[in-house]
């Protein structure tokens, strides 16, 4: 058994990284950001006695004539079109409270949900009494961005990647390729993309630390799966063997995971929050290449703050390798 | 408790992972997150700690008054507890939300001290039948991550190791007490026999030490072990709605020994250690 009881250590600054040419302009609420009048506000700013002043704290951005202050720490703001990993907080009528770390919980509609068996229906007064059903409190889920309300609630709906576009089935009017809506039988082609998760790990982050990429979900070559979602929820979880065509994927699988998927979903983990710690942007090629620095130190090490930094080192140093 | 809720199949995934013996975060069932003690943090006390387990964060602090020694035993002093559990730790202790779990730890600190050999409370008395020394111990818990027994137990020791007793002179026969002239003259108490507590948390089959929050969820009873250096149970609980059965408790009890005794054999090095690099130090505290 290990134990280690360690005397803290004050943490040091981040070092500057290497070939940076142009310096973060990090501002604090109430530092001023220019005295020129010239220049419209954005988000983060305010103006007050003729001239900028930011009302987070975070980093300056330009871009022409428009200045804002993008925080460092904040919580998720909603943009249409992010994948977010949610949790279940409550059941209400006609609809599902998700929790995604932002400032209220986001509400995922039951006409936004995916039937099981893939029924193209109007939701009827059974499918209201039978939502918990579908999806409890405490279940995750990965779905989309549909809609921000005015006050910043995010609306999600659950999406179909095998289209490539999104199931609205509360929209008639939009046409659907090959979904030709039988009355007789259950229809049998390829079930959207199983939004409810079984069996992984939840890594928690900054939404800030997430990147922007063209996809969230991503199968790594070192053995397991991982969705990043934009709303800093991670979700980690062992690469499926085949696409299961299993009705509407409610019935999660709950056979054993075995230990060699397990060992490369906790060192992902731990990698992911090392990575997190040091401050690093989160993308498939980040934590790859933190994964495979990782090997030579056991699981359980990767989590020491002076293995940590080894570990963010070499990362850090072999991503600007290949970007330059 | 502070908790969390997870899926069904996030709870199976945390189940099956203990039964091989690999956590989520890659430790085995008897392996401790990486702990970091502090002493000395605030000021104002006889003695403090902080100590940080994982992202659990407990404060205490120690403050010594003179008071009158207890009826029935007047040649020594006492220890009071208090546990504050503050609404910076977890939004369920809002308000008086957290005052059943501070009850609740401060009546496992009160029993796990009261015996004769865990604290020498003869050293606390000035003089019999009418003066002593109290010992108010204060717990502030900062952040709630899991596991929170065991890191008040690992910081009050911590914190009693660190308390420092101004030594009073009481000439015979006169009712005056004076403080000695040395300012550096200090009662310091004996930890060696202060128990531990372990907290073993039954998952599936098989029990683990240090358990997350997450894995708390996936627990359905806990037994909290108080144990000492030289590996004695000085006192037992469980916790939870579960049920536990007498092997298990034999299998957890005789863990919660082996653990103990390394868990204080750690302990005993950081401290003196910390000791050791004296008033050259470089202090960290809470800005560090």
């Amino acid at each position: 058994m290990a134990m280690e009881m360690r005397l803290p250590v004050a943490r040091k600054p981040l070092s500057e990284r290497l070939g940076r040419d142009t310096k973060k302009h990090l501002v604090v609420p109430g530092d001023t950001i220019t005295t020129d009048t010239g220049f419209m506000r954005g988000h983060g700013t305010y103006m007050g006695e003729e001239k900028l002043i930011a009302s987070v704290a975070g980093s300056v951005e330009r871009v022409n004539k428009l200045i804002c202050v993008k925080a460092l720490k904040t919580r998720y703001i909603g943009e249409v079109g992010d994948i977010v990993v949610g949790r279940i907080t409550e059941v209400q009528q006609k609809r599902w409270k998700v929790e995604t770390n932002s400032r209220l919980d986001s509400v995922l509609l039951l006409s936004s949900m995916n039937l099981p068996g893939g029924e193209l229906r109007r939701r009827s007064a059974e499918d209201e009494l039978a939502m918990r059903g579908f999806l409890q409190e405490g279940d995750l889920i990965s779905a989309e961005v549909q809609a921000v309300f005015s006050d910043g609630a995010v609306s999600l709906h659950t999406r179909s990647l095998k289209y490539g576009k999104d199931v609205d089935l509360s929209c008639p009017a939009r046409t659907r390729h090959g979904f030709a809506p039988s009355s007789t039988h259950l229809l049998t082609y390829p079930e959207a993309h199983i939004s409810q998760l079984g069996q992984g790990v939840l890594v928690q982050v900054s939404p800030s630390l997430v990147k922007r990429q063209k996809t969230h979900f991503h199968d790594l070559p070192c053995g397991a799966s991982v969705i990043l979602g934009n709303n800093g929820f991670i979700w980690i979880y062992p690469t499926p063997e085949h696409k299961e065509e299993e009705a509407g994927g409610f019935i999660a699988n709950l056979e054993p995971v075995s230990l060699a998927d397990r060992e490369v979903i906790s060192r992902l983990r731990n990698c992911i929050i090392s990575l997190v710690t040091q401050r690093m942007m989160l993308y498939d090629t980040s934590i790859l290449y933190c994964y495979e620095a990782s090997l030579p130190h056991q699981i359980k090490d990767i989590l020491k703050p002076e293995i940590m930094e080894e570990i963010v080192m070499e990362t850090r140093q072999r991503l600007l390798e290949q970007e330059g | 408790m502070a908790s969390v809720t997870l899926s069904e199949a996030e709870k199976v995934y945390i189940v099956h992972g203990v039964q091989e013996d690999l956590r989520v975060d890659g430790r085995g069932c008897e392996d401790y997150r990486c702990v970091e003690v502090e002493t000395d943090v605030v000021s104002n006390t006889s003695g403090s700690a902080r100590v940080k387990l994982g992202h659990t964060d407990i404060l205490v602090g120690v403050k010594a008054e003179m008071g009158t020694p207890k009826l029935e035993k007047p040649n020594e002093g006492y220890l009071e507890f208090f546990v504050d559990c503050s609404a910076s730790a977890t939004p369920e202790f809002e308000g008086r939300g957290g005052d059943d779990l501070g009850t609740e730890i401060a009546n496992t600190l009160y029993r796990i001290f009261n015996n004769k050999s865990s604290v020498d409370l003869k050293t606390l008395c000035i003089s019999p039948r009418e003066h002593c020394w109290v010992l108010y111990v204060d717990v502030l818990l900062l952040e709630c991550g899991g596991n929170l027994f065991d890191a008040i137990s690992i910081a009050v020791k911590a914190a009693l190791f660190n308390t420092r007793v101004r030594v009073l002179e009481d000439e015979e026969g006169s009712k005056d007490i004076e403080l000695s002239d040395d300012p550096y003259d200090c009662i310091r108490l004996s930890v060696e026999n202060v128990p531990c507590i372990v907290t073993l948390c039954k998952i599936g089959y098989r029990h683990v030490v240090d358990a997350t929050l997450q894995e708390e969820a996936c627990s359905l009873a806990s037994l909290l072990v108080s144990v000492t250096s030289k590996g004695v149970v000085t006192c037992m609980r469980k916790v939870g709605k579960g049920s536990l059965d007498p092997e298990s408790i034999f299998e957890m009890m005789e863990t919660g020994k082996r653990v103990g005794k390394v868990l204080h054999a750690s302990l005993q090095s950081v401290v003196h250690k910390e000791e050791s690099l004296g008033p050259k130090r470089q202090k960290v505290g809470f800005l560090g």
